[in-house]
């Protein structure tokens, strides 16, 4: 599995519940739902089905759980390559 | 006891027990309990958590009676995800959001016999979030593992 260490990542929100998390990314205009065990950045997205991901300009915002600390929703910047995946995956 | 991936017979059965965060003093109690009667039936049983998790295991256990397996919480996740691991049945235990997260994430990467062991103040409801196919067992025990046991032991899952 990937590190997240690794990626110039923002946290947009910290320790929330998976379902909070989903709730904040449906807010944004273009979105897409994976299934859990989707890989972005080499990451595999833990989570409750629909797992959702979101697209903001060149930035892509997805859910990461912690074991101990809950999930966090975090927004990576210059995602092109990841974007395009989705929006491939998509058509 | 191993600390990596091994090879189990073909024609046995296998077992997966996923841990999270070992916040709650019955965990481990109870993951020593379940691996033990697992293997009094014959079913390799691996042990995934977090390092905290996997050392308060390791400890408890130091000669390995009840223990066969030790793996990193991620490696396993991975290998579930490549289909490199398909256990018979996965446990997960769960005391906080998180783990019902992982738990879904199990349900939705492998075709296995799911029981989530609930337990914890909060028990009643992350029970309430599960809307998944698997075998709810669940206490809102946090330092006595003898309800969560019993429950456990009513449904029997190395019978299964």
């Amino acid at each position: 599995m990937g590190c997240l260490e690794s990626l110039p990542y923002e946290i947009v929100m910290s320790r929330v519940s998976f379902s909070e998390a989903r709730d904040a990314l449906s807010r944004y205009k273009e979105k897409y739902d994976v299934q859990p065990g989707y890989q972005i950045f080499e990451i595999r997205l833990i989570g409750v089905p629909p797992v959702r991901i979101a697209v903001d300009g060149d930035a892509i915002l997805f859910p990461f759980t912690k074991p101990c600390h809950g999930t966090f929703l975090i927004k990576v910047p210059n995602a092109d390559e990841e974007i395009e995946k989705l929006r491939k995956m998509k058509k | 006891m191993t600390d990596s991936t091994q090879e189990t017979p073909s024609s046995s059965k296998t077992a997966l027990i996923l841990l999270g965060c070992p916040k709650i003093p019955i965990q481990t109690s109870l993951v020593l309990y379940l691996a033990h009667r697992l293997k009094q039936t014959n079913i390799h049983t691996t042990i995934a958590g977090t390092p905290a998790a996997r050392q308060l295991i390791r400890v408890a256990d130091p000669a390995g009676h009840y223990i066969e397996e030790l793996m990193d919480l991620d490696a396993c996740i991975d290998e579930l995800a490549e289909e490199k691991r398909k256990p018979d049945s996965t446990f997960v235990y769960i005391h906080n959001d998180a783990g019902i997260s992982y738990a879904a994430t199990v349900q939705a990467l492998c075709a296995t016999r799911l029981y989530v062991l609930i337990f914890g103040e909060n028990a009643s409801q992350l029970e309430e979030l599960i809307e998944f196919p698997c075998t709810i067992i669940a206490d809102s025990s946090m330092h006595n593992p003898m309800k969560l046991k019993k429950k456990l032991e009513n449904e029997a899952p190395w019978d299964v």
